[in-house]
């Protein structure tokens, strides 16, 4: 327990890997608007029941401006900072740019996508099963199949992948250097600007060679907004599918019943991606917003620039929107869940991202009977990022 | 029990879209949500569901 009094450094310590923090608990008993202080002393506050992380997130008195002075440490702060694309934005800017997406993510246009996205995971898998065994499978499975879906859809060459994955893994681990997290946007932001130019000589069926034709041939869009967004794209899908693929794998196989059950019937497969998502809660750290106006929540008095952490981690465990919330449940109704977020800014990249998780899961398990982990569960690593999630998963089968 | 949706508050996402795809739709225009029609009996469930998980407050269902 916190001392009475003590303001409590964010992040707290987890004691079980997918529990949130054990004090959140009791925050959202006692103190459902709690003050924390960041890694710079900087306070905020932490918003942990459901009804008000939506509150947060859905109402235009709280605004996503000047948000990453309020990341969970000094290099997220850093590469958060220059963030120049829609992530960063309130209506009506925000729904502007949004808008000239959301026309390639809709549910139908993505499910377009679904015979490529098969395609890629087929194919990963064969090299999978060839190779020398144990393996793992976040290198061997979960970080292909993200980053070649992403390159994919967006037009990026995939010998590039490497390359840029190692900007956006600086940007999103929590002690990075500063400065090369600030250099690893602007390298990404780059590397971006020379995409254009090469799908303006020769456009393709990407979305970058689209959004080229639709937004800046016709003038609706300056070059650095359209580079910003998608410098946003890049790095937005590429880490958080790979990492829910990894760390579903290991949720499953750390519940062997269930799996039984999707195996044997494909048609629960959805909702229990729904229910990983919201067991998992990936994005645990750094949805942050900064107060507008003066705001009663939770029964504190917010303040015009105050920070608020809404997090998933505390809204997808509260027991009154999700009952007995720790327990993972694929039978439960759990598509109210804010793993992707909730508001204006909620993921535009979900129709992308449940596809790619259904495509794994199902040939996953189909191909592989007998998949289980190679060494025992507590001694897999988790990340030390803004992610929870398996660093790596060896396996066998 | 009637549906009404607010185009301009909408952010496309389609969660209206997988919880009730008998009820709506996305434009392909601006992938912003599209009222298929009003809900019958058995579908009253999925128009609730719908409008608790639009992210936007952009569906209300009047349960009258
Ligand atoms: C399981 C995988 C994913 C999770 C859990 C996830 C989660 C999230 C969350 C929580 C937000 C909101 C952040 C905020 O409110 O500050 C968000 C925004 C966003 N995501 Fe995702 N995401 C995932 C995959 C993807 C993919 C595959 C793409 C692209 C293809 C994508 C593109 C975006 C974009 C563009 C935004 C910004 C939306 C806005 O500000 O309006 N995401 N995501
Ligand atoms: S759930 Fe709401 S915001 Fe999302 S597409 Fe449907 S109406 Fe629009």
């Amino acid at each position: 327990m916190t001392e009475p009094g003590a303001v409590p450094r964010f992040p707290l310590p987890r004691v079980r890997p997918f529990d949130p923090p054990p004090q959140y608990d009791e925050f959202r008993e006692r103190c459902p608007v709690t003050k924390v202080t960041l890694y710079d002393d900087t306070e905020a506050w932490l918003v942990t029941r459901y009804d008000d992380v939506r509150t947060v997130l859905g109402d235009d008195r709280f605004s996503a401006v000047g948000s990453w002075r309020f990341q969970p440490s000094a290099s997220r702060a850093a590469a958060e900072r220059g963030e120049k694309s829609f992530t960063a934005m309130d209506p009506p800017e925000h729904r502007h740019f949004r808008r000239m997406l959301t026309r390639h993510f809709t549910v139908k246009r993505i499910e377009q996508l679904r015979p490529a996205v098969e395609s890629i995971v087929d194919d990963v898998l064969s090299q999978l099963v060839s190779g020398p065994r144990p393996v793992d499978l976040v290198q061997a499975l979960a970080l292909p199949v993200a980053s070649r879906t992403m390159c994919h859809l967006v037009g990026v060459p995939y010998q590039d992948h490497a390359w840029y994955e190692k900007r956006a893994t600086v940007r999103s681990v929590l002690d990075a250097d500063p400065a090369e997290a600030a250099q690893a946007t602007q390298d990404l932001l780059d590397y971006v600007d020379r995409l254009v130019t090469r799908r303006q000589a020769e456009p393709g069926e990407d979305l970058t060679s689209r959004l080229v034709q639709e937004l800046l041939v016709t003038g609706l869009i300056h070059r650095s907004d359209l580079v910003a967004m998608l410098r946003l794209l890049l790095t937005a899908g590429h880490e958080t599918t790979a990492t829910m693929i990894g760390t579903g794998t290991f949720v499953l196989l750390q519940h062997p019943d269930q799996l039984r059950q999707l195996v044997d019937d494909a048609d629960l497969l959805p909702n229990a991606i729904e229910e990983l998502l919201r067991y998992i809660s990936m994005l645990h750290l750094t949805i942050v917003r900064v107060a507008k106006d003066a705001v009663e929540l939770g029964g504190q008095q917010i303040v015009p620039g105050d920070g608020l952490i809404a997090t998933p981690a505390a809204a997808n465990k509260d027991p009154h929107a999700f009952p007995d919330p720790n327990r993972f449940d694929i039978h439960r109704e759990a598509r109210h869940h804010i793993a992707f977020g909730y508001g204006v800014h909620q993921c535009l990249g979900q129709p992308v991202a449940r596809l790619e998780l259904q495509s794994v899961f199902s040939a996953l398990f189909a191909r592989l009977p007998g998949l289980r982990l190679a060494i025992p569960a507590d001694e897999v690593q988790y990340n030390h990022s803004n992610l929870v999630g398996v660093q790596s998963l060896p396996v066998n089968w | 029990m009637r549906i009404s949706v607010d185009v301009e508050a909408c952010v496309g996402g389609g969660q209206c879209v997988l919880s009730a795809p008998d009820l709506f739709d996305q434009s392909d225009d601006d992938g912003t949500v599209i009222l298929l029609g009003q809900p019958n009996a058995d579908q009253e469930h999925e128009a609730l569901q719908a409008e608790r998980v639009c992210p936007a407050g952009a569906i209300v269902v009047d349960p009258r």
